[in-house]
């Protein structure tokens, strides 16, 4: 579904993403792990069309997306649910949203009521500010809002960020039954035990390059990954 | 109650809807682009200008919107030239190039129009006699404010439940953010140009219709005062400008009518000053401010 291949990204003098390739098979949750710096985020960032890669090429069910918009990739059904949540703090939940359904032209109230039952809490919190919301309810408005553009690949940036651990699974939980409604994953963690736990296939990122991949459960029992991102 | 104070107290009032008209103008771009758009104030003066060449050759009721479009397209036109290619660039750099355009505003009037002023058009209903409270005034004063608070409530309402006011909102906070979800930062942008430009083109209108001329510089101290009504309100609220504009223009009338009419531009900067010193965000603003 879709297609990374030599993806190079600079900033100012300094190449943050140094040539990596990878790809995201339709219906699976594959993850990128690594550590600070490593260019995860940036990885993302470039596909979304919120920073231009130089050098590269992204396919998307086989349209070559590398250079479009930010506007016509949410467009073809790509969305990115930004690292450190992003929601506006001073719009509504409901009004948050709704900007999420920025670019459909179709009715959005049946979305609203689905999106209401799969969280609850965020029915209860719909006139409430944004950023009166709670971290983990925070997290949830922002895959919520993400998921109102009915995108068919969810990019997920840190979902687990700041979140107590019960949180964190629940939205662990959230991903995986997004994922069964048949929407695809591409989720990048540091938290590298949860992140391959639920991932059909994973990619390990260190400065700028991919240098290990693997079904998920294969990378939780390797031994360099134990030592280097699980901490045993 | 003393008539003259009387009559000081609704030309204030008059003056100040129009007032609130233009500080809206620099508070959404403020709230959008983090910009004190100086050439704002010289948007004005050139609706003055379009409205008295549309006026030479057009019936009013043609002339009004006809004004209200080409300031619309100018003030876009503004944004794409001069703010534009500088989006990516130290928000100090914007703001001089601000500046820059309010100087080629000024200059191209005069060179355009000469620095001699021009007869503004007579708009014979917003001249209709009026008495109201004993005092003898014209329908301009009274409609102005009246006229402000709607196209505020007006205004409130399309960033509420419209899509464009939707991502205005949005882009304002968080312009990474809004374009993940699909907004088009340049589009919001030139509505937001638009929006102001068209308030400052209906505040012209009723500005200059209660005066007899506009000439080059007519827009560089309301401007500055509008400035001053936005940051007394709260730079980046509505709600707060449109105070802003009341507050500046109904005391720069009540100073007048004390006989110290030396002293009303002096007391505009002054109120300036102090707002700065003890309440920089303003009655209205954002807590988080950030330097220019």
């Amino acid at each position: 579904m879709l297609k990374v291949s030599n993806l190079e990204v600079h900033f100012g003098g300094i190449r943050a993403v140094k040539g990596i390739s990878f790809n995201v098979k339709k219906g699976s949750i594959v993850s990128l792990i690594g550590a600070n710096g490593a260019g995860k985020s940036t990885t993302l960032r470039s596909i979304a069309g919120a920073v231009k890669p130089s050098g590269g090429k992204i396919l998307f069910e086989d349209v070559d997306i590398t250079d479009s918009d930010t506007s016509s990739i949410v467009k073809m059904g790509i969305t990115l649910c930004p690292e450190g949540r992003r929601i506006f703090p001073d719009m509504t939940t409901f009004d948050n949203l709704k900007i999420g359904a920025y670019l459909r032209k179709d009715n959005i109230d049946n979305d609203i009521k689905e999106i209401y039952q799969m969280f609850p809490i965020l029915k209860e919190r719909s006139w409430q500010l944004a950023g009166t919301l709670s971290g983990g309810e925070q997290q949830m408005l922002a895959v919520a809002r993400s998921l109102m553009s009915r995108p068919k690949l969810m990019m997920l940036d840190e979902p687990s960020l700041g979140l107590a651990p019960l949180i964190v699974k629940n939205i662990f939980n959230i991903i995986k039954e997004i994922n069964k409604q048949g929407v695809t994953i591409l989720l990048i963690e540091q938290n590298a035990n949860m992140a391959l736990k639920i991932s059909d296939y994973s990619y390990v990122l260190e400065t700028g390059n991919i240098v290990m991949e693997g079904k998920g459960v294969e990378l939780l029992n390797n031994e360099k990954v134990k030592s280097a991102y699980l901490g045993k | 109650m003393n008539l003259n104070l009387l009559e000081q107290a609704m030309i204030g009032i008059s003056i100040g809807g129009a007032y609130a008209l233009i500080a809206i103008g620099y508070t959404l771009v403020y709230g959008i682009l983090r910009l004190i758009n100086f050439a704002h104030g010289d948007i004005f003066m050139m609706a003055g200008y379009f409205m008295i060449f549309c006026a030479s050759i057009l019936p009013i009721y043609v002339a009004i919107p006809i004004t209200i479009i080409e300031t619309c397209i100018l003030g876009v036109l503004i944004e794409k030239v001069a703010y534009k290619p500088l989006r990516e660039a130290p928000r100090m750099s914007i703001m001089i190039s601000a500046i820059g355009v309010s100087y080629l505003l000024q200059n191209l009037a005069t060179y355009l129009f000469t620095a001699i002023p021009i007869q503004y058009p007579r708009i014979e209903f917003l001249k209709t006699p009026i008495t109201l409270f004993g005092v003898l005034t014209n329908l301009a004063n009274i409609i102005t404010p009246i006229i402000a608070i709607l196209l505020v409530l007006f205004l409130i309402w399309i960033l509420k439940n419209t899509k464009v006011g939707l991502s205005m909102r949005a882009v304002s906070r968080d312009y990474e953010a809004a374009s993940l979800m699909g907004v088009k930062i340049n589009k919001t942008i030139s509505w937001t140009f638009i929006i102001g430009s068209s308030l400052a083109a209906i505040g012209s209108i009723l500005y200059f219709s209660n005066r007899s001329a506009v000439f080059p510089y007519s827009g560089s101290l309301p401007g500055l005062k509008c400035f001053v009504a936005a940051v007394f309100g709260g730079i980046g609220s509505i709600p707060g400008a449109l105070i802003g504009g009341f507050f500046i223009g109904i005391c720069e009338n009540l100073i007048k009518s004390a006989g110290y009419s030396t002293f009303s531009d002096a007391f505009t900067f002054v109120v300036l000053i102090i707002m700065l010193l003890f309440r920089p965000t303003g009655l209205f603003g954002e807590k988080l401010i950030e330097k220019v």
